[in-house]
Parts: structure tokens; sequence; C-alpha cells
């Protein structure tokens, strides 16, 4: 009988420590969460405050009573918010769409087509993913520059259509589609062209969604090329026009309207991410590198 | 075969052209503007060939500072947002409710425009004449003095840059670690479990090894990664970083290619290449390392 309330009285102090451990954990990651967050509630807050009463917090307010939406309609008006997105859509969009159509034909070359020097080619494209962006920049302005391409579209686009590493990722997925689908394919007389977009590309969608994926954010991102071949405001992306609101958008320390600017910019990607998270995760964790 | 090799290279031909004009050439030209002395972009004339621009920039003490910088960041935030991130994930792993939620929760900072949310942190952390700022005064609670973090010492504003750089860098980590440690076969914990096997020992003998892989590709690219820190910077210091003393090596790069102080590709060649040759450097002895450690 005494052997019995020893298990028992070992079962409950086992489950309350495990309890305390939950908890312990809970809170852990319960922090960090609160760390991960608390930029984006300040970023919102302090875009709904109203200049005047937030100059002259002391303590800053952790609440709105009567949101100041003056702010968000001023990046608007005060400074060309309106045409940053705009661009930035525009330059998102091309982007991505060429560089998934450059990709889909190169992938194909290098996974069913044969021709001479097919492995040493392939070698040297991915020697090339070993080349810093830092290193080529330098010389892709000074081309640009005489090309007499700065502030266009073109110019912002042009340098990075091409990925090795997308085609490597590509080529990888359309090698794992069975040389019999090739075969039958080509017996029905299907061309080459019919066969990739009507078979290859259908069924490797995945690593294509994934390539959009992470192109979109790169673009969304990027800022040095664009700071370097701008400077022309009417072909400000995001980046570089929230920059210029900072250095000199809404007068000195009009920090609500700046914020406001701020969760404009970022409200696009967190809401696709919202909507597509799963397979975003799965994406970047396929192929992405930041950080 | 004849025909079908012409196709090839027509398939291929985008993606040749636009490798060629902007990959390979600049990759050429680089070594080139490297050794250029005396470049004048403006005229696009130069007096001669030799290591001048190497000898300036690695004597220049914006350089200098900028490596400095560089390299406090490097050591600084890789061990620690690949330990914490791993905290994170042993965390999330040994948990069912809310798992998800916490998951997407961590990976947001990775959908957000950096210098955007960068401007965030510049107010949380920055000092104004009427309020000491939200982060000083959290720090007064604990009875901490306010400290001028922005403007104010060094290791300060380093403080704030690896804070910063930490917050964004970690999404990816987490969401790499996160799914090594799913992938363990759950037969070896299972096993473990059945001989009493502790906890940190199951963790050191067990978890540790299999996902050693993941961490050590996580380190390389991390490193990688924050050799190359430049925007967190500007969002939090502005463009003129030599001035806030924050500058970073991409940074000189592109202070050297344009801005005001820019119109040198000559000096932004070398600079670009001496940070090539620290990160391949880096990168081949944590390979050697990881290498040494797994056999």
């Amino acid at each position: 009988m005494a052997d019995y309330t020893d298990y028992e009285k070992i079962e409950k102090s086992a489950k309350v420590r495990q309890t305390v451990r939950k908890t312990l954990i809970y809170i852990f990651l319960g922090i960090w969460a609160l760390v991960v967050l608390f930029p984006f509630y300040w970023m919102i807050l302090t875009s709904l405050k109203d200049y005047g009463e937030y100059a002259n917090e002391i303590i800053p307010k952790f609440f709105v009573l009567k949101p100041a939406v003056e702010n968000y309609t001023s990046g608007f008006t005060a400074v060309p918010l309106g045409i940053y997105l705009l661009n930035t859509l525009l330059f998102a969009v091309a982007t991505t769409g060429i560089v998934v159509i450059v990709t889909i034909f190169s992938a194909f070359a290098f996974a069913r087509l044969n021709f001479r020097g097919k492995d040493l080619l392939f070698t040297a494209f991915l020697s090339l993913m070993m080349i810093p962006n830092e290193l080529v920049i330098i010389t892709n302005y000074q081309t640009i520059t005489n090309l007499g391409l700065r502030n266009t579209f073109t110019g912002l686009i042009l340098p990075s259509v091409t990925s090795v590493f997308y085609i490597y990722l590509l080529k990888e997925n359309f090698e794992q589609i069975p040389d019999s689908l090739y075969n039958a394919a080509k017996i029905d007389g299907t061309s080459d062209f019919k066969y990739l977009f009507k078979v290859l590309v259908p069924i490797c969608r995945p690593t294509i969604v994934t390539i959009v994926i992470l192109k979109v954010i790169e673009c969304w991102n990027s800022y040095v090329w664009p700071r370097l071949i701008t400077s022309n405001e009417a072909y400000y992306l995001v980046s570089n026009g929230i920059q210029e609101i900072r250095e000199n958008g809404f007068g000195r320390q009009n920090d609500p309207a700046m914020m406001a600017a701020v969760v404009i910019i970022s409200v696009p990607l967190i809401v696709l991410f919202l909507i597509f998270h799963k397979k975003i995760m799965e994406g970047v964790s396929r192929g992405g590198t930041k950080g | 075969m004849e025909r079908k090799s012409k196709k090839a290279w027509l398939y291929l031909l985008p993606s040749l052209l636009f490798l060629a004009a902007f990959m390979v050439y600049p990759l050429i030209d680089v070594f080139i503007y490297s050794v250029e002395e005396g470049y004048n972009s403006a005229s696009q004339s130069f007096f001669g060939y030799g290591l001048y621009n190497f000898s300036y920039v690695l004597h220049d003490p914006y350089f200098i500072q900028a490596v400095k910088n560089t390299m406090i960041l490097v050591v600084i935030t890789v061990p620690l947002s690949t330990g914490f991130a791993l905290l994170i994930s042993l965390g999330l792993s040994s948990i069912k409710k809310l798992r998800d939620l916490f998951q997407t929760i961590y990976f947001l900072p990775y959908v957000t425009n950096t210098l955007a949310v960068g401007l965030v942190f510049m107010l949380l952390f920055k000092q104004t004449q009427q309020s000491p700022g939200l982060v000083n005064i959290f720090l007064g609670l604990f009875g901490i003095d306010p400290v001028n973090f922005l403007e104010g010492p060094y290791w300060a504003k380093m403080f704030v840059l690896c804070f910063y750089t930490i917050w964004v860098v970690l999404p990816f980590k987490i969401l790499i670690l996160t799914s090594a440690l799913a992938s363990v076969n759950q037969d070896y914990y299972n096993a473990a479990k059945l001989d009493g096997t502790s906890k940190f020992r199951t963790f050191t003998r067990i978890t540790l090894p299999m996902i050693s892989p993941m961490i050590f590709y996580l380190i390389v690219t991390g490193s990688i990664g924050a050799f190359k820190a430049y925007s967190d910077a500007v969002a939090l210091f502005t463009t003129d970083l030599n001035a806030a003393g924050m500058n970073t090596i991409v940074g000189y790069v592109y202070d050297m290619l344009y801005g005001n102080s820019g119109g040198y590709p000559s000096y932004a060649s070398a600079a670009a290449l001496i940070l090539f040759v620290i990160v391949l450097t880096i990168t081949c002895i944590n390979l050697l390392i990881s290498k040494k450690i797994s056999i």
C-alpha cells in the first residue's frame, strides 16, 4: 500500500514539474512574441496620434481616443506616397514576371534538352551564385548611367531579372518529372514549347510560386539599387521613398505622419503574408536567404 | 542533334544575355576599375594601373571604422541570433497549443520592409526635447539612467544596430531550425525516453548532432548576410553613416560610388573586392570548422 502512494506522489510531482516547465516555455515564447509585435503596435499607434498632442507627450500614451486619420491622407497629399507604391508594384510585377519566364526557359534547357557543353555551362552558372551583388553593382551602375537609363523603369528592372539560384531550383524540379511523360508527348507530336507550358509548368507550379514569393519580397525590400539609379522622385520605390520622406518629407519631427507612411508601405506585404502564410513560409524555407 | 542544340541555346539566350551583361562583364570590370588609378567618372579617364586604390581604401579611417563596425556586428549578432533562434525553436517544438500562431507571429519581420520598420525602432530609441524615448522610460523603471541611443556613445548605437539586426534575421533562422527539429526521427527520442535519459543529455547527444548541419548552414549564411549589413543601419542612423560613425563596409562602397562623397568607382571597387575576400575567407573557415566537427 505504501508503494502505491509513493508512485502517486512521484507521478504528481512529475506532473507539477511538467506544468511548470510548460508554463515557463509559454511565458518565454509569449515575451518574444510581444517583442516582435510591439514595433508594429507602436507604428500603428503613433500613426493615429494627433501631431500637436504627440509633440507634447512626455510619457507616450499607449492608446488613442481620437485617431487622427489625416496622417494617412497626408501620406498621399503632402508626399507622393501613392506614386512610390505604384512604382514599387509595377517594379515588382515586371521584375517577377520576367524572372519567371527567363527561369522557366533556362531551367527547361538544362533539364530536358541536350547540347554540347551543357555540364560545363551549368557549372559556370552555379559558380556565379557565389558572386555577391556588391561586386557587380558598381559596373552596373556605370552601365545603366552610360546607357542613359537612370530614372527609368528599364534601368531599375534590367539588372535583377536573372537569378541563377532560381534556375537551379526549377531545373532540379523539372528533372524529377519522369522521362516517359516527355517521350509520350514527343510521340504525340507535341512541340517542346507546348510540352513545357502545358505539362512541366503546371506540374512544377509550387516551385514557381516559391520563386514568385521570394522575388516579390525581394523587390518590396530592395533599397540599394533604386537609390543608386533614381534621383527623380517620380521613379522612387517605397524604400528610398520612405527615406526621402524621413529626410525632407513632413517637416521636422512629424513622426505620426511618417509612421502613417510606414504603415501604408508595410500593409500590402503583411496582408499578402496573412493570406498565404503557409505557402510563404514553405517557400522561404526552401530558398530564402535573408538573415 | 544540330537543330536541337540550336534550340537549347535559344531557350538559354535570355539568361545568357542578362548574365553576361550584368554579372560576368561587371565582374571582370570591377577588377579593372580597382587597379585604375585616379579614375575620373566625369571624363572617364585615368592615369595608370596599380594598387593605389587598395592602399587608399585600407588607409581611409572611414573604411577602418566600417570594417570595425561590420566585424563587431557579425561577431555579436550571428552567434546570438542563432542561439536565440535555437532556444525559441526548441520551445516551439515542445508545445502544441498556439504553436502555429507563435510561428506566424515570429515570421512577421521577414515580410516587412527593413527600412520602414527600422524607422519604428529609431522612434522607440529616439530622445527628443520633451521625452527621453520609450526604451529609456522602460529602462527607467529599473532605475537605469537614460542613454542617448541614437546620437550618444558608440556602444549605445552599436547596441541598437545589433538589436534591430537580430530582430530582422531571427524569422528566417527560427523557420529553418523548427523544420530541422521537426525532421529528427522520433524513434531516437522514444529510445532515449525508454532509457530514462535526462532532457539535457537528450538535447546534447541527439538533437544537437542531428540538426548541426542546419546550424552551420545558418552560421555561414548569417555571417555572409551580416557582412553585407547596410539598410538596417541607414534606417536607424540616416544615409550619412560616416557622420554617425556607424558605417558598414557595404555602406562605404555605396558612399564611394554615389551620394555626397561619391564619384569614385575605383575606390568602391577596391573596397568591394576587399569585402569579397573577407567574406570568402570567413566562409571557408566556417566550412572547415563544420567539417572538422562533423567528422
